[in-house]
């Protein structure tokens, strides 16, 4: 009679672990975007201006430089800050200044930033300034965008025109 | 504050443990094997695991048709083997997680028993990687998710100089390079784990790293079956990074705090991790235990016969050249790892009531009840019983109280473990003492709190452990209960059972 009890007793461990398992290994679902939602992401890598101006060496001072080191054409190796800003519809979403990358602060500066809009009709405008702060932005794109429900909307910037581009 | 949480959660396991106990038997309790059933699921991954790898296509774009291939055209063996890996690695964060409630609720993570709870930690990293960077394999809408929340997540640390998820913004960004970095991650990060879970177990004699056979056959079975009835099964088709993951079903064991991402920044999860974790590692110390009185080693009484170095939990005594006889090994005790049980005590052939020398000293002692103390409070024990049935109890003090179950016919000791325990103790009570009958009570089966106390008591009695308890020795003389804490109904139960029993055989 025990050992019946105790098998039962087993029976019903083991398929309370086994439902457990099999039921939050897979549920309850997670709703992460409504069904009238759709995704932006903004997302670049670009490196800002040099700082300050190239710079010719005179011989003398190339004379004094070691053999491999003569170089007559030096520039500063730091960049500018890249500042971006993104607005929705008028609405600012986004405004950062990235500064750059790497030790001496010579590399691209970058951004990653998702965002969860209502799909359908939008006006677009992303900014970005890669000079100095009074220089304000140099690269502007303005645009009516239709996103359907689901949709991911990629912001990159592209070297190549020096601009923003939609993917 | 945290003692409060401590005996909460500990009173929840010893009611589950009552009844695990009762249906499965102690020695086949899961709550007492929850460490070497995460052992065992996580050689079930590996072997359901190797049969994926054979068939999986190592590049983003097949991945995806080969996973689908296993699961549907080969669902009798690759479909079931998908899912096994799957369940068996949702049951492994299940048993490690209860395996380390159950360490801090019994209080067996501090002191000595450092090492442990600390080389835990980085195990739930590892663990929670490993099992992360299987489903990103698979690559469908699921691992579309956890490869772009991952590398959202991971960008808030200051590592890459572009943003890991501009690996991930859409179709055209993504590479079969960071694919095989992903997969000879999901090898290596498991590999490693298994090398941490080695290193986990170092300062434990004996691990007990394989569950019962009842136990393994018994949850390999509830797998297949879950695998059966609800096979593991990729979610919205492949990936596709230009569409959006709307609804999603998570694995809720793995991805807990993902959905977390949406609420609270990158940062407040790796704040809220990342304190978890330092939290766990000095929770050892919070507060510091006090240091525990630590074996001493009696040259003149040590002939080095190894039986201490062999049943010591803790790995904590080596065997090194006597320091007094020329020829022979002497017990040296590594304070560090001394837990302070007294099992080497009860197992030392020294450690005798019947020795005659005034001054009985052991080849190993307890600072904090030395065997010639044990002797006399046993004397002073059996002088204090007046009834016909004379019954001494020995007791651990981890487990229920003995001294709560003393009467005119029952007396009781309790000790730092019932390892502790010399078996000629119950020969000295029996013969010298005239007492009736010796109960010996402790942890329940498998689940001592020095480990192993319980067990070597049994085998010591039953002949098959140095040093053995005396054959001359009435075993009807003797009873056994090992049981939880609080379970002062069922003592006294068993102790009215066995004085019933010694006064039929007429032992009064
Ligand atoms: C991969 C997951 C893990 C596995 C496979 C595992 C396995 C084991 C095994 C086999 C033992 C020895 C049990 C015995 O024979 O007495 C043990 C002990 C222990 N584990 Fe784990 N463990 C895991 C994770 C953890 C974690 C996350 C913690 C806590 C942070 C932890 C804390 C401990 C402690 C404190 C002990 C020592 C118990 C004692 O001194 O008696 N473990 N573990």
């Amino acid at each position: 009679m025990i050992k019946l009890g105790q098998f039962a007793g087993q029976l019903i461990a083991y398929t309370l672990f086994a439902v457990t398992i099999g039921y939050f290994s897979a549920s309850p679902a997670y709703v992460r975007l409504a069904p009238d939602q759709a995704v932006v992401k903004l997302s670049f890598s670009h490196a800002g201006q040099s700082v300050g101006d190239c710079y010719e060496r005179s011989d003398e001072e190339l004379a004094k430089l070691a053999p491999n080191m003569r170089e007559r054409v030096v520039c500063p190796r730091e960049r500018h800050a890249v500042s971006v800003e993104l607005s929705l519809d008028g609405k600012l979403m986004y405004r950062e200044t990235l500064q750059p990358s790497g030790m001496s602060r010579d590399s691209a500066s970058s951004a990653y930033r998702r965002f969860t809009v209502k799909a359908g009709r939008h006006f677009l405008k992303v900014q970005l300034g890669d000079r100095s702060p009074e220089e304000g932005y140099t690269s502007v794109l303005e645009q009516y965008v239709e996103l359907v429900p689901g949709q991911v909307l990629v912001i990159d910037f592209d070297e190549g025109i020096s601009n923003f581009i939609l993917k | 504050m945290l003692t409060f949480f401590q005996h909460g959660i500990r009173r929840l396991f010893d009611l589950a443990d009552a009844g695990f106990n009762r249906v499965f038997g102690q020695t086949c309790n899961p709550l007492h094997q929850l460490g070497a059933l995460s052992f065992y699921f996580f050689w079930l991954i590996v072997v359901s695991g190797l049969y994926l790898y054979i068939f999986f296509e190592t590049s983003a774009t097949a991945a995806y048709e080969s996973v689908e291939y296993l699961t549907h055209e080969q669902w009798y063996l690759g479909g079931v083997m998908r899912s096994l890996h799957r369940y068996a690695s949702d049951a492994f964060v299940v048993t490690m997680t209860l395996h380390l409630i159950r360490e801090f609720a019994f209080n067996r993570y501090r002191g000595a028993r450092w090492f442990s709870w600390v080389t835990g930690v980085p195990l739930l990293w590892l663990a929670f990687a490993s099992g992360i960077g299987g489903y990103w394999l698979v690559w469908d809408k699921l691992a579309q998710y956890i490869a772009v929340t991952t590398a959202e997540w991971v960008d808030w640390l200051p590592i890459f100089t572009k943003p890991m998820a501009r690996n991930f913004l859409s179709q055209a960004y993504l590479s079969d390079r960071f694919f095989s970095l992903l997969i000879f991650l999901h090898i290596a990060i498991p590999l490693m784990l298994l090398l941490a879970m080695w290193i986990h177990i170092q300062r434990i004699t004996l691990a007990r790293t394989n569950p019962s056979r009842t136990l393994a056959i018994g949850t390999l079975c509830a797998l297949l079956a879950v695998s059966l009835v609800r096979p593991a099964l990729s979610q919205g088709g492949a990936a596709n990074l230009d569409i959006a993951v709307s609804v999603i079903n998570l694995d809720w064991f793995y991805l807990l705090t993902y959905p977390l991402l949406e609420v609270w920044s990158a940062g407040g999860l790796w704040l809220l991790l990342g304190g978890l974790t330092l939290v766990l590692t000095i929770l050892p110390w919070l507060p510091p235990a006090k240091k525990a009185p630590v074996a001493v080693v009696d040259p003149d009484n040590c002939n080095g016969c190894r039986r201490c170095f062999a049943d010591c939990p803790f790995e904590a005594i080596t065997m090194q050249a006597h320091s007094k006889r020329p020829g022979f090994e002497e017990a040296v005790v590594n304070q560090s790892l001394c837990a302070s049980c007294g099992i080497c005590a009860g197992s030392c052939p020294a450690s005798t009531p019947f020795r005659s020398i005034e001054d009985l000293v052991s080849g190993i002692d307890m600072p904090q009840l030395k065997i010639k103390e044990l002797r006399l409070k046993t004397k002073v024990a059996l002088e204090q019983l007046t009834d016909d049935v004379r019954i001494l109890v020995y007791g651990c003090d981890h487990a229920t109280d003995v001294k709560a179950v003393q009467n005119s016919g029952v007396a009781a000791l309790s000790l730092p473990c019932i390892g502790m325990l010399p078996p000629s103790f119950l020969d000295y009570v029996l013969q010298e003492g005239s007492a009736s009958g010796v109960f010996i009570t402790g942890c329940a089966g498998g689940d001592c709190y020095f480990r192993r106390g319980n067990t070597w008591t049994d085998q010591r009695i039953d002949g098959q452990r140095e040093p053995v308890l005396r054959a001359r020795v009435a075993r009807e003389q003797i009873r056994i209960l090992w049981t939880g804490l609080l379970q002062k109904k069922e003592l006294t139960k068993k102790i009215e059972d066995f004085r019933v029993s010694l006064k039929a055989v007429g032992h009064d």
